[in-house]
């Protein structure tokens, strides 16, 4: 069993697998259910200044679902916590207390002036939490207030309010970055000039799940208006993934410590977020999806894949990725792959085919000799994916790369070892010569 | 062989509310939530091997996707375009020989989508659904056309004719219009009347005048058809059974033909009316056999042995409806031709066979009653004397349907060369009505 220990900003947990700042993490009850279930972590969710908000008492939560009712993506219209200030500090101090090895961190969310930040968090640092996370991102409801991704989406105030929690707090401050920007850079670099000693992301997105086709009013609905939510579950992990990427590549924000978030739902979700920069992971859709016990599942799948990968410890996957992420016009031209479509596996659908056919290069046949026969035709082939892409065999089409001195039989030149990119490329005008 | 005492044959045998169950659905219908899910697994192939196998070239790809993007009206439109009786063919047809034979699901998985499971899913949505029309006539053309035989051809030549604007009577000799799917089917094969239900909906679309009790024998009579109508298409059906060849197969009580006994089931009250045998011997080995066995067995026959001269490869009953038999408790023996009906008193009280490839071996088995189901056969006289060709005892036919005799179209189990299946049948007769169309358009 390798070692899932995970020590995050001087953070210690068990296991990177932390429940995000949610519905999840709401109070006393639902964390040390968590904590039993195997949790290494949770970000309480977010504390703000009394009066506590009032949520809506309809739909909080909608989903976007494949036919056979599995969950895609997940949108919630959920304040932050609608239960006074004293009550969650004080199931914070004595949950802390009882689960002395789990992280506990406390998501904040209050208005931006520097005296609600400093009494806040001189609270929190009171109930022997192990770290604070600025809730820049919440996307609704909060930010119609000036807070939440009202404040992620300008880097000055993120910076500005990141300096105030570190000068009012002793604690590690971790900055929760919203995706509804368009370079998640920028408010990245901001935390980091504020002084945070790490970001988490994502937060939710902004989404609209629908219309009821029958009233043709938008849902959720409360009472017949619905107002948008913040999207997450697996739909969303690809963006993550590149916004993660993006701040691990980044040279001003390289090495500033990442908490993914965004669709974790496996093991090999988590892995995707660890190896492109994540120290931890956050968690919510799964758990709202399955209960807290998913975490076993996760948990065990690591480990499993660590011991076959002879990895001893996390801190060998965090950001093994990164150097593999760069700019389009980097990648090597004169690299080639073709598709290859092993007959033995193929079921005939004719997916690949008509897809290629229909969207893409033609590349593929449908018969040969008169029967029905899906093979590539090299000399049309890019090497595009969309046939793997689709196929519903598992390793049926594969894509070979093309070895120097190869002939592509779709140009007939033969592939050049020396690499070529588009800053090199003599079709472009502004390229430097090789 | 030990001779019983009186022949037992009741109806009754079982207590009243078993009947219900046992005559039920033999394949429950999906429910939504498996519909969904099933329809999930669907590859939506290309050019797909399905429908290529389907005799009706229903668009299987697309009706499934519609069952899964929750529009089942849509997916019944796409099935009965191609089929208008594809509620019953979704019940009837040999699936695992036509279209889940090819998918490549089954390639793959072992386990073809259950494609004649969700087509009656969708058709059987928009029948109880009932109060939209899933299609339109067009424009009427003055034209008329007669179809003789209401069984599954003569149904779909009169749809896709009505829909294309002609008006129709069709004529036939039973009271009840359906023909095969009326009298011919097992009926937990179409539970809850499903076949009159399915007739009714093809009669909605309009235009289609019935008129039962007209049996179609005289030369004289096609020619009045033929001059009362602008086409004429015969959908006769095979009207007349094999017999054994064997003494006192007419005189012996308790010998009967399968098709009557069918029969008898279907248009009883209640199954409960029907007598049958303690012990029953059905003469067979293709569907009417299994029908007629599986339901003797279903009424409270105690023994039922299923009798086929060649091997189980040669049977015409799919290996799924042999499988079914054999769940059902019926007993199959092959390789064994009938030699001799026993009787006595007038009754009969066994059969005995002999081996067909080995002439020494005999065996006898005790019945109270025996079914004979070797086989239908077309009642070729008069017709081959008025000019209709004839190929195999069936008329002759070409690719649209056409008979030798201009203006005359036929199709379904009466024309030659088919595989008596109701979904080519069901073929045969849009194949026709499009001919037929084709024909009025080009003579106005």
């Amino acid at each position: 069993m390798a070692d899932l220990r995970s020590n995050f900003v001087g953070i210690k947990s068990p296991n990177p697998f932390w429940l995000a700042s949610a519905p999840p993490t709401d109070k006393a009850y639902n964390v040390v259910r968590a904590f039993e279930a195997g949790w290494g972590g949770v970000v309480w969710k977010t504390l703000g200044e009394d009066p506590p908000v009032v949520n809506v008492s309809g739909p909080r939560y909608s989903t976007l679902l494949t036919p056979d009712r599995r969950v895609m993506g997940f949108n919630n219209i959920e304040l932050i916590t609608d239960r006074p200030l004293a009550v969650n500090l004080a199931e914070i101090r004595q949950v802390k207390r009882d689960w002395p090895d789990r992280a506990l961190v406390v998501s904040i969310m209050v208005p931006c002036n520097e005296e609600s930040w400093r009494t806040i968090l001189k609270q929190v640092e009171d109930t022997g939490a192990d770290g604070v996370e600025l809730n820049f991102g919440c996307p609704h409801g909060m930010s119609e207030r000036g807070m939440g991704s009202a404040v992620g989406q300008v880097p000055e105030y993120i910076e500005m309010v990141t300096a105030w929690a570190k000068a009012h707090t002793r604690l590690p401050v971790i900055v929760k970055l919203t995706p509804n920007i368009t370079d998640v850079r920028q408010p990245a670099q901001a935390a980091k000039r504020g002084g945070a000693d790490a970001v988490s992301l994502i937060n939710t997105i902004n989404s609209v799940m629908g219309v009821d086709p029958r009233t043709l009013t938008m849902v959720p609905s409360t009472g017949g208006m619905g107002s948008h939510g913040g999207y997450c579950g697996p739909a969303v992990r690809p963006i993550a993934l590149n916004m993660v990427a993006e701040i691990a590549r980044s040279p001003e924000t390289a090495g500033l410590p990442i908490s993914g978030i965004g669709g974790v739902g496996s093991w090999r979700d988590a892995l995707d977020f660890m190896a492109l920069g994540s120290g931890t992971v956050q968690v919510c859709t799964a758990a709202m999806v399955h209960g807290f016990k998913i975490v076993q599942e996760m948990a065990s799948g690591l480990s499993n894949y660590m011991d076959e990968m002879g990895f001893t410890s996390i801190d060998q996957i965090v950001g093994r990725a990164v150097p593999t992420v760069t700019d389009w016009r980097y990648l090597n031209l004169r690299h080639v792959s073709k598709a290859v479509i092993d007959a033995d596996k193929c079921i005939s659908c004719g997916r690949c085919h008509v897809v290629c056919e229909d969207t893409s290069h033609q590349a593929i046949t449908a018969m040969k000799d008169g029967v029905r026969h899906f093979e590539v035709k090299e000399e049309e082939c890019v090497g595009c994916n969309l046939c793997v892409s689709v196929c519903p065999v598992e390793s049926c089409i594969t894509m070979r790369d093309l070895a120097p001195g190869e002939i592509d039989a779709r140009t007939g030149e033969a592939v050049l070892a020396e690499p070529l990119n588009w800053t090199q490329h003599p079709n472009n005008p502004m390229a430097t010569p090789a | 062989m030990s001779q019983s005492a009186s022949p037992d044959v009741r109806a009754a045998r079982l207590p009243a509310d078993a009947y219900a169950e046992r005559f039920g659905d033999a394949v429950p219908p999906l429910t939504s939530a498996q519909a969904v899910i099933e329809a999930e697994r669907c590859l939506y192939c290309y050019d797909a091997p399905c429908q290529q196998a389907c005799p009706t070239g229903i668009d299987v790809p697309s009706f499934i996707r519609r069952i899964s993007d929750g529009n089942l009206r849509g997916a019944a439109q796409a099935i009965l375009e191609a089929n208008p009786l594809g509620g019953m063919c979704a019940r009837v047809c040999p699936t695992e020989e036509l279209c889940e034979a090819v998918c490549v699901r089954q390639t793959q998985q072992g386990k073809a989508i259950e494609i004649g499971r969700l087509q009656r899913h969708a058709v059987d949505a928009v029948m109880a659904e009932g109060e939209r029309p899933v299609f339109t006539r067009a424009a009427p053309t003055g034209q008329h056309v007669a179809v003789v035989g209401a069984g599954p051809a003569g149904l779909a030549c009169a749809h896709t004719l009505a829909r294309l604007g002609h008006e129709v009577t069709v004529y036939d000799a039973n009271s009840k219009p359906g023909g095969l799917n009326e009298y011919g089917l097992a009926t937990y094969k179409t539970a809850g009347d499903f076949a009159q239900r399915e007739v009714d909906w093809v009669l909605s679309i309009g235009g289609i005048t019935v008129e039962t009790g007209y049996r179609l024998q005289e030369p004289g009579q096609l020619a009045t058809l033929q001059q009362e109508h602008a086409a004429v298409f015969l959908g006769l059906g095979l009207a007349a059974t094999r017999s054994l060849g064997l003494p006192g197969e007419g005189e012996l009580a308790g010998v009967m033909d399968a098709v009557d006994f069918i029969a008898g089931l279907r248009q009883a009250a209640s199954p409960a009316e029907v007598p049958v045998g303690r012990r029953v011997v059905v003469i067979g080995g293709g569907m009417t056999a299994v029908d007629a066995a599986v339901q003797a067995r279903l009424l409270g026959a105690e023994v039922v042995t299923m009798v086929y001269r060649r091997g189980p490869e040669a049977m015409s009953a799919s290996e799924v409806e042999q499988q079914w038999a054999k769940t059902q408790g019926v007993t199959i023996r092959h390789g064994l031709s009938p030699q001799a009906l026993l009787g006595e008193a007038g009754h009969v009280t066994g059969v005995r066979f002999v081996g067909t490839d080995e002439p020494d071996r005999a065996e006898a088995f005790e019945a109270d009653m025996v079914l004979k189901a070797i086989g239908q056969t077309f009642v070729s006289s008069p017709w081959a004397d008025v000019g209709l060709a004839m190929s195999e005892g069936r008329l002759k036919v070409d690719e649209q349907c056409r008979t030798s005799l201009p203006g005359v179209w036929a199709g379904g189990d009466c024309r030659a060369g088919g595989r008596d299946l109701t979904v080519e049948a069901v073929e045969d007769g849009k194949q026709a009505a499009l001919s037929i169309h084709a024909f009025l358009q080009s003579e106005s």
